[in-house]
């Protein structure tokens, strides 16, 4: 079997997900065929050239349903004999876009993998879920919103307010540093309207400066839910009965920004990039998902991990860098504790916290990421790692070639 | 036939009238009955429409429960299919002869409620057009059957979350919630109420009034009210509730999940559809061994014992007159709630001023009562006359029950035995002090018997009632007949240490402080016990108990027992916190932190992080209470296993959903429970005779 390589990966920049964000006014299928003309256009693909659009997205309802793939394809330029494809395992969803892409890719082909949310269009949970609201299914596996299993694995696992304030600083000031810098400048493909003119070419969430002292003002978002109505820490101390209570530590300022936002990643076998004329940048060296506890629901990346590095063969000491998404402050500070890893190897430009979390791209978008970033500091081996709802978790390795 | 059928006015009146029973219950023949009589009203040309009534002061009940029992015995066919046909049958009342596509035609059906209308008693007026109450104060409407480990299963679940929303409808399905004719209309549970004597006459002017009669859930254009659950508003309504029902009941009764289930299920189906969904999760759970356990406890055993089951052939002991000495806190209580019954109190303390502090505690808890509109002040100015504090011992001449609830002292006890007793029956309020002993200070054993209160009286249900060596049958008819007066669930134990209460309690306490000592993360030991159903883990019950009196137990225990005192790890942690002034909640302090009266968090001077598994946490403190109800059974302190069990629940708040500790024996079955006892260490755990008999045998304990 032939392997798995990234020959390009963009993203657009990520607006503020609500009525006053920039991008409030753009469709879920614009902002997603803008994504793939990008990269037909880069890349100099033209006709059938690829084998399948496979695009993430979590809130498959309203201009977000009906196979959203398939209609952006349509709306794209790309030829119409290219079929789409909407996937959604929640905030994993565009890595397992990715992932799904390499897997075929290796049996040979082009695929373009991505995917896409706008939350200041689609609000997140109005596609309804069982798992929530079944009380059957509700009451079996415990479920607590988000928010309750974030500070559970605080509780669980010690970090302090303060901890999960500090990374979220310094997801900032990293975030600010790197556009400063032009990190991002080979991915980040500005929005631009029909005329072409741009309607957004930045990462509008971010709050460079933010500091202790402000994210201390803010009053933890999940005390309320958790500890009075309808109190679901008492349906998290079921599971974890040897604590006490939990410690609601998160806030909107050290969890992950609501945006929108898109993202694309140009996936083929060796043949296929000889057939465009493209030089491949990464290989996909392996892939992993793996199902986990869905009361504390956010721990998946630990254990993905695990599993990613055993099929790879490899050890933690392998990776040079990694991108942990910021869905909440202690879930990239759990992985950091249970694998030892420095932060200075983890989301060294910034993350969610700082620009946004759009669901079903973000998976995509720290591929690109953790892309530009090995190359930009000689690297060679990345892991991408999401924690997903309902307890599980996704994982990529990449290596430069 | 328990129904009777006559036609007035051109309105078929069908009058239920259960022969030989104050009080109509529902069976399959009475369904059958009923059906076949609303039947005859729909053909009859001469009737407009038809009044379902009550020949009784109240309406229904509700169910026989025998006849659920005897459902469960075909198993779950049987039981889907004799729901079913109940629906068929309420459903046939419902669409009262509507043309189901043009919603033309039919006939008003109205239920004329009289009184108390429950359970089942209230399904069926559920599916009536219109339901008509008398304004008759004493009467209760609603469906208490969540309180039984059962739930509405007669199409009250989905037709009242039809009704009224699943948000609005929860308090009366998942909280049993009962209101009075005023209530339920202001609720939106009924339509009207009317005086008592118009009952009859305006159910007949509604069935004439040409009434639509369409069901809002059988029109066109139907929403659920407060939202379906897919619809954003509906959305919070489930997901909230099902984390508050979830946190609640700890995930240990199943019959609130089935009805949350039948809710959820049937809200995203049409009508007839949720019938037959909600008819599969109430068969659900009367398969399940916990309802059963449940409904023989709770309902069946309860009433029996109230009933007197085991009364001893007697004439009618009903108390005239009581004379209460010791106007402290229990004695205080029993004055209350025996004047509250309407008896004559003569409350004796040592001065004038003691006792008048005693009949103050009856003022301020009718005071209470006052304010929250249960008491009017006519009632309390009564039931404070029937009580006359005095310090002069010679007030007590002419009670027939003379009840002592002064210091938990022998001495003082016998002196005040010797001081009191008259020519009625002696009563001592004790929770420790062995009654044989006690009985030494009177002169007529045979007439002196304990009777143990649990604090605070007014609350709590249970009365042990304890027969001394020589306690004679009178005393015990006395003290039965008593507990009947003042609606309480009475058991009778014979003497031994602690009785049975007591005797299963302070191991489950103990057990819990053991594990401290052992360094166990205190908050899995207490949410453990949680997650088992028990209302409060070991350290926070000590800590509402007292911790002095633990004590005080340890001490009078180690001094009976000698060398053989077992629970010197125990009092290992328990004397240094007493010591340091850690005394229990009272004190502000104990294994938990409290500020002004409210509980913080466990001390963060426990520093025990220790995690077995939950499960063996939850053995140990289960099968220690279990165990004991066994020996106390074994030893004959226990007579009768439904005291047992009704007493556990009553009495310390025994897992309820189990049905009592025989009831959860007879679920997991004496092997399995001899099994894990013998997993686990000491000889607390020992398995007794009687129990190794039953695991061999495969024998049960009912």
């Amino acid at each position: 079997m032939s392997e798995a390589f990234i020959y390009d990966a963009i993203r657009t920049p990520r607006g503020k997900g609500r009525p006053d964000g920039a991008l409030h006014e753009v469709t879920a299928v614009r902002l997603s065929a803008g994504v793939l003309d990008a990269l037909a256009e880069r890349n100099g693909l033209s006709g059938h050239a690829v084998e399948d659009v496979i695009w993430g997205n979590v809130t498959q309802v309203g201009e977000q349903g009906g196979c959203l793939a398939r209609s952006a394809v349509l709306a794209s330029g790309l030829d119409q004999r290219i079929p789409g494809l909407a996937i959604n395992r929640f905030c994993a969803s565009g890595l397992e876009a990715v992932n799904l892409a390499a897997a075929q890719a290796r049996l040979g082909g082009g695929y373009i993998a991505g995917g896409v949310e706008m939350m200041s269009r689609v609000a997140m949970g109005s596609d309804g879920a069982a798992i929530a609201v079944d009380p059957s299914l509700a009451m079996n596996t415990g479920f607590v919103p988000q928010g309750i299993s974030a500070d559970l694995i605080a509780t669980e696992y010690g970090f302090s307010r303060d901890d999960a304030d500090a990374f979220a600083v310094e997801s900032q000031r990293r975030a600010a540093a790197a556009w400063e810098d032009g990190r991002f400048s080979r991915s980040v493909v500005p929005v631009r309207d029909m005329n072409g003119l741009t309607i957004l070419g930045h990462d509008e969430h971010m709050r460079p400066g933010t500091d202790m002292q402000a994210l201390g003002a803010l009053k933890p978002a999940f005390k309320d839910i958790g500890e009075a109505m309808p109190g679901f820490d008492k349906i998290a101390l079921m599971k974890y009965p040897h604590l006490q209570r939990i410690e609601h530590i998160h806030h909107a300022g050290n969890s992950s920004g609501i945006v929108d936002g898109a993202a694309g990643v140009l996936i083929g076998d060796a043949e296929f990039g000889a057939a465009h004329g493209l030089t491949p940048r990464a290989r996909i060296r392996a892939t992993a998902k793996i199902g986990t506890e869905p009361t504390i629901m956010l721990t998946g990346p630990v254990p993905v991990t695990e599993r990613i590095l055993r099929a790879a063969g490899m050890q933690i000491g392998d990776i040079d860098l990694f991108e942990v998404n910021e869905a909440f402050s202690s879930v990239v500070l759990r992985f950091m504790q249970a694998f030892d890893v420095d932060h200075s190897k983890v989301n060294v430009n910034g993350g969610a916290i700082a620009m946004g979390h759009p669901l079903g791209a973000t998976g995509a978008i720290i591929i690109g990421t953790l892309l530009d970033e090995l190359e930009r500091s000689g690297k060679s081996t990345g892991l991408a790692t999401l924690c997903v709802a309902s307890g599980m978790g996704a994982a990529t390795i990449i290596e430069r070639v | 036939m328990d129904f009777s059928y006559a036609v007035e006015d051109g309105v078929a009146v069908i009058t239920w009238d259960l022969q030989a029973k104050s009080m109509n219950v529902m069976s399959m023949q009475g369904f059958a009955d009923l059906d076949g009589l609303v039947a005859r009203g729909l053909s009859d040309p001469d009737v407009k429409g038809i009044v379902l009534t009550s020949g009784k002061k109240d309406f229904a009940g509700g169910m026989d429960l025998n006849v659920l029992a005897k459902m469960k015995e075909g198993g779950a066919e049987t039981i889907f299919a004799g729901v079913m046909d109940m629906h068929g049958v309420l459903r046939r009342i419902e669409r009262a002869g509507i043309d189901p596509k043009t919603l033309k035609g039919g006939k008003p059906i109205v239920a004329a409620l009289p009184g108390t209308a429950l359970g089942i008693g209230f399904e069926i007026p559920l599916a009536c057009h219109r339901i008509i109450a008398a304004d008759n104060p004493k009467a209760k409407i609603g469906l208490p059957e969540i309180l039984l480990g059962i739930f509405p299963g007669a199409g009250g679940t989905t037709r009242l979350v039809r009704k009224m929303g699943a948000m609005m409808a929860a308090p009366f399905l998942l909280e049993g919630k009962l209101s009075s004719p005023k209530d339920a209309k202001a609720a939106g549970l009924i339509d009207e109420v009317v005086p008592p004597e118009d009952l009859l006459a305006r159910a007949k002017e509604w069935v004439l009034s040409e009434p639509d009669i369409v069901k809002p859930w059988d029109a066109k254009g139907y929403k659920m009210p407060g939202g379906a659950p897919y619809h954003p508003a509906g959305f919070m309504t489930y997901v909230g509730a099902s984390a508050m029902v979830n946190g609640k009941t700890q995930g240990v009764y199943p019959a609130a999940k089935a009805l949350l289930s039948a809710a959820y299920e049937g809200a995203l189906v049409p009508f007839d559809t949720a019938l037959k969904i909600e008819a599969r999760w109430f068969t659900s759970v009367l398969m399940n061994p916990s309802s059963s356990a449940m409904i023989r406890t709770l309902f069946i055993n309860k009433e029996a014992l109230e009933k007197g089951a085991n009364r001893p052939e007697a004439p009618d002991q009903k108390v005239q007159r009581l004379g209460v000495i010791g106007a402290g806190m229990m004695g205080a209580g029993i004055a209350y709630v025996a004047a509250n019954a309407g008896i004559e109190v003569v409350l004796v303390d040592s001065t004038a001023e003691a006792a008048e502090r005693g009949r103050a505690h009856a003022e301020g808890v009718l005071d209470k009562g006052m304010k929250r509109g249960k008491v009017t002040a006519d009632k309390k100015a009564e039931v404070l006359a029937r009580i006359t504090p005095t310090a002069d011992y010679a007030a007590l001449e002419g009670c027939d029950l003379i009840v002592e609830a002064v210091f938990e002292d022998p001495k003082v006890k016998a002196e005040v035995t010797k001081k009191a007793e008259g020519a009625g029956i002696f009563a001592t309020n004790t929770s420790t002090l062995p009654i044989t002993e006690l009985a030494k200070a009177a002169n007529n054993a045979d007439r002196y018997i304990g009777i143990h209160f649990f604090s605070p009286v007014e609350k709590m249900n249970l009365v042990e009632i304890i027969k001394g060596r020589q306690t004679g049958d009178i005393a015990v008819a006395k003290a039965l007949d008593f507990v009947r007066q003042i609606r309480k669930t009475p058991i009778v134990v014979n003497d031994a240490r602690f009785f049975y209460a007591n005797r299963c309690i302070i191991p489950y306490i103990n057990e819990g402080i053991r594990m401290v000592g052992e360094g166990v993360s205190p908050a899995l030991i207490e949410n453990a016990a949680k997650l088992m159903g028990m209302p409060l883990g070991p350290l926070q019950l000590v800590d509402e108990i007292s911790l002095e009196l633990g004590v005080k137990i340890a001490k009078a225990t180690k001094a009976a027992m000698g060398d053989a005192y077992p629970d010197d790890a125990v009092d290992a942690i328990l004397f240094p916190m007493a010591e340091k002034g850690r005394l229990g909640k009272k004190a502000g302090a104990g294994f938990y932190d409290y500020a002004d009266g409210k509980r913080l968090g466990l001390w963060s001077g426990l520093e025990g992080d220790a995690r077995p598994d939950l499960e063996t946490v939850q053995h140990r403190l289960m099968m220690v209470q279990v165990l004991e109800a066994v020996r106390a059974l074994q030893d004959g302190v226990l007579t009768d296993i439904r005291e047992g069990d009704v007493g556990a629940i009553l009495g310390w708040g025994f897992a309820p959903w189990t049905g009592g500790p025989f009831s959860w024996l007879d679920m997991m079955g004496a092997a399995r429970a001899a099994e894990i006892c013998d997993g686990l260490e000491g000889d607390r755990f020992a398995v007794p005779a009687l129990l190794r008999e039953k695991a061999a045998s495969g024998a049960t304990f009912y």
